[in-house]
């Protein structure tokens, strides 16, 4: 198991080399480093976008879901796509006031749109409790990734330190453009190692794709429609699924900002059109989850399966190219997510309760520092409490999903105040939490977070027209 | 006034227009599940749930590209206008 070993350390020591190097010349400042000075074309914003959908979720999560869940899991192929449509219409306009008043975060837009610091720190805490999980997720993911694929030869602590220390090198001398280029080797070496494993290994089983289905549908005639292999994900909650998370998928803090860096309008709007292409290699990992189903019934977690089916497959160092490839997929949103939760804790959260002037130097000094202490906690989380934080994880995209009615709203309905969006943001989150909490996800059916993004948007909707039509304030008019 | 309201009735007929292409697609993803959600007729051996996403998933560029010619038909222009 040695050549898997080499060809992953190889992997993820060249990814950092190619994030230090990607920082290109000149001063670094706050808006090099946050936003890449707003210069990217539409193949950066491209790949910086990928990573959201290509996350340790895409190798290990898909292909765990379409193993144990069956039709569920489907839902994956679906929601980016109706997030990629929601943000043809509501990116533009948000990039728009980014540019013209600066921006680098996102509770910089609810800040500059309804002029509230109350709504601006909500959504910073918010967004800063839902990445911290989110994160650690990704260096237990790799860490369990980098451990089977090379056969246990390398342990899952020494791999989630190696390459987590890495990873906050590059983010720290480089920014958003070192994290851009370490994503353009990301994503090579993720679709070649997901399109040879996704129709590799079904023909290797079962002589092509469409007898491996067949053999499936033959074996497990109910796993290939709703509601799968479970007993409450039904077409009630796959359609509320798809809708909470597609309408998610740009409220996401690291996703919302990442759009900032692109250089006008229009990359945003071309972007939307051609990234639904990109959601396909996802069918590739649910076949590679089928097979697993087929050849490897059984397994205690799901999760492992497509790495347990390939370490199974294939030779050493073709093991250790897709270990190598998942690793980086997990490197580049662990990136991303250090980088805006630094960025949003220091711009947002530190600077306010300063008070005094507190200048751009100091700002990015202070985004360093707070980046090397959130790393720090993400790493002790996932070295020691791996566990711990599985409920707030689940919480993650029902929570963010919430600042959908604020940023939708602040965008096409002028005389939108701070108010509404406040009551409607608390109260949904508080449904969301006491559901989940209390074991009621899903809810009659539905997903939980919907359920709360439903109350979300009522109370705002029914706040505004209560409350009448007052002036507008001056963010109002940036629109 | 007459020339203005013209216009404004262009403008509402091409707002629509654009919805109309990009929620396409989102339309069949999501109200079309509860109608598709069954094996037969499996298409290109993909069971029919699963080729119904697959294909909606493909043709939305499609759509969107429609929508952004639409939208935007002016090449080389930057900020500003478009669909809102």
């Amino acid at each position: 198991m040695t050549t898997s070993l080499v060809v992953i350390l190889v992997f993820i020591l060249a990814s950092a080399v190619v994030g230090v190097i990607g920082r290109g010349r000149g001063e670094m400042n706050l808006e090099r480093w946050t936003v890449g000075g707003r210069r990217f074309g539409v193949l950066l914003v491209w790949l910086l976008m990928a990573g959201e959908i290509y996350t340790t979720f895409t190798f290990l999560g898909a292909s765990g879901w379409a193993y144990s869940r069956g039709a569920p899991a489907f839902y994956i192929l679906a929601y980016g796509t109706i997030g990629y449509i929601i943000s043809f219409f509501l990116l533009p306009p948000v990039w728009r006031m980014a540019k013209r008043l600066g921006l680098h975060t996102q509770p910089d837009f609810f800040l500059a749109r309804y002029a509230s610091p109350t709504l601006a720190s909500l959504v910073a805490v918010v967004g800063v409790v839902s990445i911290v999980p989110y994160l650690q997720l990704q260096l237990a993911g790799l860490g369990m990734i980098v451990e089977i694929a090379s056969g246990g030869a390398v342990s899952s602590t020494f791999a989630i330190v190696l390459a987590f220390v890495l990873t906050c090198v590059f983010v720290y001398t480089s920014g958003l453009k070192g994290i851009a280029w370490v994503a353009i080797v990301k994503d090579i070496s993720m679709v070649v190692a997901i399109v040879v494993i996704g129709i590799g290994l079904p023909s290797m089983y079962f002589g092509s794709v469409g007898g491996m289905l067949a053999e499936l549908v033959r074996r497990h005639p109910t796993h290939l429609t709703f509601p799968g292999g479970t007993t409450t994900m039904d077409v009630g909650w796959v359609v509320s699924t798809i809708l909470l998370t597609g309408m998610g998928f740009y409220c996401w803090p690291h996703s919302f900002a990442a759009t900032f860096s692109a250089r006008d309008d229009r990359t945003i709007r071309r972007n939307a059109v051609i990234m639904p292409l990109y959601q396909l290699p996802i069918l590739l990992v649910f076949f590679v989850g089928f097979t697993a189903l087929l050849v490897l019934p059984g397994l205690k977690q799901p999760d492992t399966a497509l790495l347990t089916l390939v370490a199974r497959s294939y030779p050493g160092w073709f093991a250790g190219f897709v270990g190598g490839a998942g690793a980086v997929t997990a490197m580049v949103p662990a990136s991303m997510l250090l980088l805006v939760a630094s960025t949003l804790v220091a711009k947002n959260i530190y600077r306010p309760l300063r008070r005094g002037e507190v200048g751009d130097a100091e700002l990015m000094r202070a985004s360093r520092a707070f980046m090397l202490v959130i790393a720090v906690v993400a790493l002790v989380l996932a070295l020691w409490s791996p566990n711990e934080l599985v409920k707030l994880l689940i919480f993650g995209y029902d929570g963010i999903a919430q600042f959908f009615p604020g940023i939708a709203l602040g965008v096409f309905v002028r005389r939108t105040t701070a108010r509404p969006v406040i009551m409607g943001l608390v109260a949904g989150e508080a449904v969301v939490v006491s559901l989940i909490w209390s074991g009621h996800d899903p809810f009659l059916g539905l997903n939980a977070g919907f359920v709360g993004l439903a109350v979300n948007a009522a109370i705002a909707l029914g706040a505004m027209a209560i409350t009448g039509s007052p002036a507008a304030p001056e963010g109002g008019n940036e629109f | 006034m007459t020339v203005s309201r013209s216009w404004l009735k262009f403008a509402l007929i091409w707002v629509v227009g654009v919805l109309a292409l990009a929620f396409i697609p989102a339309l069949a993803l999501v109200a079309g599940l509860p109608f598709v959600n069954r094996l037969e007729p499996v298409v290109l051996g993909l069971p029919f749930l699963l080729f119904w996403i697959l294909a909606w998933v493909v043709a939305t560029p499609g759509f969107l590209a429609a929508a952004y010619l639409l939208a935007d038909p002016t090449p080389g222009r930057s900020e500003s206008g478009a669909a809102r």
